[in-house]
């Protein structure tokens, strides 16, 4: 039995004696490509099943096989599934990044390690239990090609060792993750965990203080990815063309819709197909594919992330002139130009909301969570039939690529919407129609769609000026009656999308506002606030843009209102200073962060603290 | 005394509509361009074969010959979408609804210049719609700057001259797998229309690459896309009439032999060689005739390809016979037994 603990002062004894139960983050370095997604992934979900709150991010780098990854796993018997910024146990099986690894950590954190990388030298304050990995996997994985592969499931074993994780949910996790199908390779596997977790046993004596004890959070809860979440609320939001280019980090949703709508939405009768995906030639021809569907009465979209939203700017343009309907997912990451293609940003915020040239503008939907995915994908096709426009739906990477823990999507509870469409019928007891005549006040005509049966259904549609019969007009009254109208149908819509959801609290003076993933920080932040700080906040989380009217409510209730930003340019406020008076921008600070990781708390806290000046 | 006048009978096709239900708004393009006569032949096609304008939706680009469009079947819908990206707005709406006939018209600028990708792709997915090319290698509506069609060597107005080589469309859309490629001539009335009924009938995509000399830019002498070059060096390749399944139209048979190509709706089109034996089967001999007519600097026009049985696209996708876009919520969104197995296997 030894531990190779080198520490001078000892000074962790103490923190040994006050263990940290279900709180803490674990991170694991390796080598992309290495097949280390396996390992973590059931090191995830073994914590999962044991009913503590976890979440898992992948820092992954722009590359197949060869360069640094890190995943990182959070248990929190709080709920936070933010990212949280301290890393308190480190796996370390990159040799090039494991220097950099451990100098980074904070004192009293533990290290496991390949042995012959000899990290125990670096620093006397952390807890480091070295692993002979090769010598290890040699015995259970006779085939030396697959090795490679394996040799990271004895780290699920050494990991669940040391921080009590019940060795039968690993191997639930196992089974889970190969299905029944590859029952060979979840044995394989399973011998090696059980190697990592024997030689854990026999070798080492626990003195970081890091471990896990079961709870009840997690009954019935699923995981999920973003994308996924939101593939399923096309599925179920009745998509039926689905037009794309692969980028990342979109790519996934589009392909996991795939795999759903060749599950479930062939007709079992006929073996034919209720929906149409093409993987086009370019961005360019992906949007352009929407909007022609979107016209002609489809349910129509399109996933993509910065680079093809600058791409898509010329046809989003002309589907909020032409007024047609058309879903776009933009899956943030880092810009400008090719940017960090796999780290997240909120950075397409004011590009989206005015994308094209001219006076455009668009509505967006802000998810948080899976499960806002799966409900705003549905919103997001009736509003675009509703109002007969290009809807973004904007998510990030973080909440696209990473894997959540959620509550079980609800069943929609209303019907589709497919707006204000005229049929053959309805034709024939109007006599006529005018495209673009507002005649319900709301801003929005009524359309027709291309084999509609009767002498009274076609209009010609084009990007060119036009009068309300979609005439060629080069009027300056027929060019301005359409622009007023066209920003009427916007204001029509502040009151059609989901409100935002607000926590008041009477005590305070300072209001925080974010949208999206920046939701997961600013919650833990607000708790880190309050105990660490005393200092209250009231919180509004729009969900979508035009902004609603509580928007101003909720900022005059305030002194100083802190609008977080995954960008720079305070991207978000930005949008806010466009529409809102003076004195109520006079209000607003900015708060702002644009590293390419996913926001966590702390940098939130530090922030407001710097700005209150305490 | 009153004089009782009996109005002569109405002329219809036979779902009973006049002609004019097949018109579209005045042209506002120049008196004498090609265009409008392209414009005239769609009239007089769709009119002769009793197509129902609801059926047909039409496509176009930007351009001159984008917006001519407007000016035929005003019963259709029409859209009007950006430069060069005709193809994907026709696709897409296709796939939304295969029953309509789409046809799409765009110019040289659009096709083979800012759309050729889409053009490309257009051809290589086989989509079923008729995409007309309205080709007169120089940019009309921005004043006259050389396309990618213009020809080597031809002349602007302004007396500059092209020094690069120009894209031969038809020989494009053959090589990337186009199922229908012909080429006319907007001066001949009676060929033109015959490839146009020819690829309404057409179950895949057909490319008809029409050159529609430009009266104010580009039909002078050094133009190689003017009336009078065209006069004197179009080829026709055979002739064709192209004979519908529903209508019995009287045609001279020619002499000689007769090729027949039998389209998916039974309708055939007949072939009349000329002075060679050509076979519009055979994808080979028609890129070397293009070839050769080019190295000759004569225009071939006629049916060069035509494959009918390749499969569409919307075969390839094996969609269903309703359209998508109408389908009822029964047929598109999954049931709760649905999304309650899908949150079990997420467990």
């Amino acid at each position: 039995m030894s531990t190779v603990e080198v520490s001078p002062a000892e000074p962790r004894s103490d923190e040994a004696s006050r263990p940290v139960i279900n709180d803490f983050s674990i991170q694991v370095a390796t080598v992309n490509g290495s097949g280390s997604q396996t390992a973590n992934t059931v090191l995830m979900r073994s914590i999962f099943q044991m009913g503590i709150p976890v979440s898992g991010k992948n820092m992954f780098p722009s590359n197949i096989a060869g360069l640094p990854t890190w995943f990182t796993i959070r248990a929190s018997k709080h709920g936070y599934i933010g990212r949280k910024k301290e890393v308190d146990f480190l796996v370390a099986m990159n040799p090039e990044t494991a220097r950099e690894d451990v100098m980074s950590l904070d004192s009293g954190a533990a290290v496991v390690y390949d042995e012959p990388l000899k990290l125990n030298a670096l620093r006397s304050d952390l807890h480091f239990y070295p692993v002979p990995f090769d010598k290890l996997v040699a015995p259970v994985c006779p085939e030396a090609k697959l090795r490679k592969l394996v040799r990271n499931m004895i780290y699920d074993g050494v990991v669940a060792n040391l921080l009590s994780i019940d060795m039968q949910e690993i191997r639930k996790a196992l089974v889970k993750q190969f299905g029944k199908k590859k029952a060979k390779a979840a044995e394989l596997n399973w011998g090696a965990a059980q190697a990592g977790y024997d030689y854990a046993a026999k070798t080492f004596t626990k003195r970081d203080p890091f471990r896990v004890e079961r709870m009840n959070e997690t009954a019935g809860k699923i995981i999920i990815d973003g994308n996924s979440a939101s593939a399923l609320g096309c599925l179920f939001a009745g998509v039926t063309v689905v037009t794309w280019y692969p980028i990342t980090p979109s790519s996934s949703l589009v392909e996991t819709l795939i795999a759903y709508m060749k599950r479930f939405r062939i007709d079992p009768e006929t073996g034919k197909a209720s929906f149409a995906v093409v993987q086009a030639e370019d961005e360019l021809a992906s949007i352009g594919m929407a909007i022609g569907a979107g016209w002609a009465g489809a349910r129509s979209m399109t996933a993509t992330a910065g680079p093809g939203i600058s791409l898509m700017a010329e046809f989003i343009g002309l589907g909020y002139y032409a007024e047609i309907p058309a879903v776009i997912f933009d899956v943030e990451r880092v810009g400008p130009s090719t940017g960090l293609p796999t780290r997240t940003a909120q950075g397409d915020l004011l590009s989206c909301a005015l994308l094209s040239h001219g006076d455009t503008k668009h509505p967006m939907f802000f998810p948080c969570s899976p499960e806002e995915c799966f409900t705003m994908a549905q919103d997001a096709f009736n509003l675009a039939e509703r109002f007969q426009t290009p809807v973004f739906v904007m998510t990030d990477l973080d909440l696209g690529m990473n894997n959540w823990m959620s509550d079980p999507f609800p069943y929609p509870t209303t019907p589709i919407d497919r707006g204000k469409v005229l049929s053959a019928e309805d034709l024939e007891k109007l006599g006529g129609f005018a495209r673009y005549r507002d005649v319900d006040g709301d801003g929005v005509g009524y359309r027709t769609i291309p084999g509609t049966r009767h002498p009274a259904a076609a209009y010609f549609t084009r990007g060119s000026g036009h009068n309300d019969r979609a005439g060629y007009s080069e009027r300056e009254d027929d060019y301005m009656n359409n622009m007023d109208r066209l920003a009427l149908k916007f204001e029509t819509m502040r009151t059609h999308v989901p409100p935002p959801v607000a926590e008041y609290n009477d005590r305070a003076r300072i209001g925080l506002i974010a949208v999206g993933t920046s939701h997961h920080a600013v919650e833990e932040s607000r708790d880190q606030l309050r105990n660490e700080y005393e200092i209250e906040t009231s919180y509004l989380r729009p969900k979508a843009y035009p902004f609603n009217a509580e928007l101003v409510e909720f900022i005059r209730r305030h002194d100083r209102v802190y609008v977080v930003d995954q960008n720079r340019d305070a991207q978000l406020l930005g949008l806010m200073r466009l529409e809102l008076e003076p004195e109520d921008i006079a209000r607003l600070r900015s708060l702002r962060y644009y590293g390419g990781l996913p926001l966590d708390a702390r940098t939130v806290t530090d922030e407001v603290i710097r700005q209150e000046g305490k | 005394m009153s004089t009782t006048v009996t109005p002569p009978p109405k002329k219809v096709n036979r779902i009973g509509l006049e002609i004019l239900n097949y018109k579209g708004l005045k042209t506002t393009l120049c008196a004498g361009c090609g265009h409008n006569a392209i414009s005239e032949r769609i009239v007089e096609c769709f009119y002769e074969l009793g197509i129902e304008p609801y059926h047909v939706a039409k496509f176009s680009g930007i351009g001159c010959s984008s917006k001519s469009p407007a000016y035929f079947l005003g019963q259709s819908h029409g859209f009007n979408a950006v430069h060069g990206r005709m193809p994907a707005v026709a696709s897409g709406a296709i796939l939304a609804n295969h029953h309509i006939l789409g046809l799409g018209v765009t110019g040289d600028g659009d096709t083979a210049s800012i759309g050729i990708g889409q053009f490309m792709h257009q051809v290589r997915r086989n989509v079923p719609m008729i995409y007309v090319i309205e080709d007169n290698g120089v940019y009309g509506l921005t004043k006259g700057q050389f396309s990618a069609t213009a020809d080597l060597g031809s002349k602007l107005k302004t007396g500059v001259l092209n020094d690069l080589p120009p894209f031969d469309c038809c020989a494009l859309a053959l090589k990337w797998g186009a199922t229908f490629v012909a080429r006319s001539f907007s001066g001949d009335k009676k060929q033109l229309q015959a490839l146009l009924k020819a690829a309404i009938v057409h179950k895949g995509l057909s490319v008809i690459d029409v050159v529609s000399p430009c009266v104010t830019f580009n039909d002078h002498e050094g133009s190689t896309k003017s009336y009078s070059y065209m006069k004197d060096h179009e080829e026709p390749l055979h002739e064709v009439d192209f004979v519908p399944s529903y209508e019995d139209i009287t045609v001279e048979i020619p002499e000689g032999e007769v090729r027949e190509v039998v389209l998916h709706d039974g309708s055939r089109l007949r072939i009349r060689k000329l002075d060679r034996d050509y076979d519009p089967t055979q994808k080979i001999s028609a890129l070397a005739a293009l070839e050769e007519a080019e190295a000759k600097g004569e225009v071939l026009t006629g049916v060069l390809y035509v494959a009918p049985e390749k499969p569409t696209f919307i075969e390839l996708l094996n969609l269903m016979d309703e359209p998508l876009a109408t389908l009822p919520e029964s047929k598109v969104r999954p049931s709760k037994e649905v999304l309650d197995l899908v949150m079990e296997e997420l467990r």
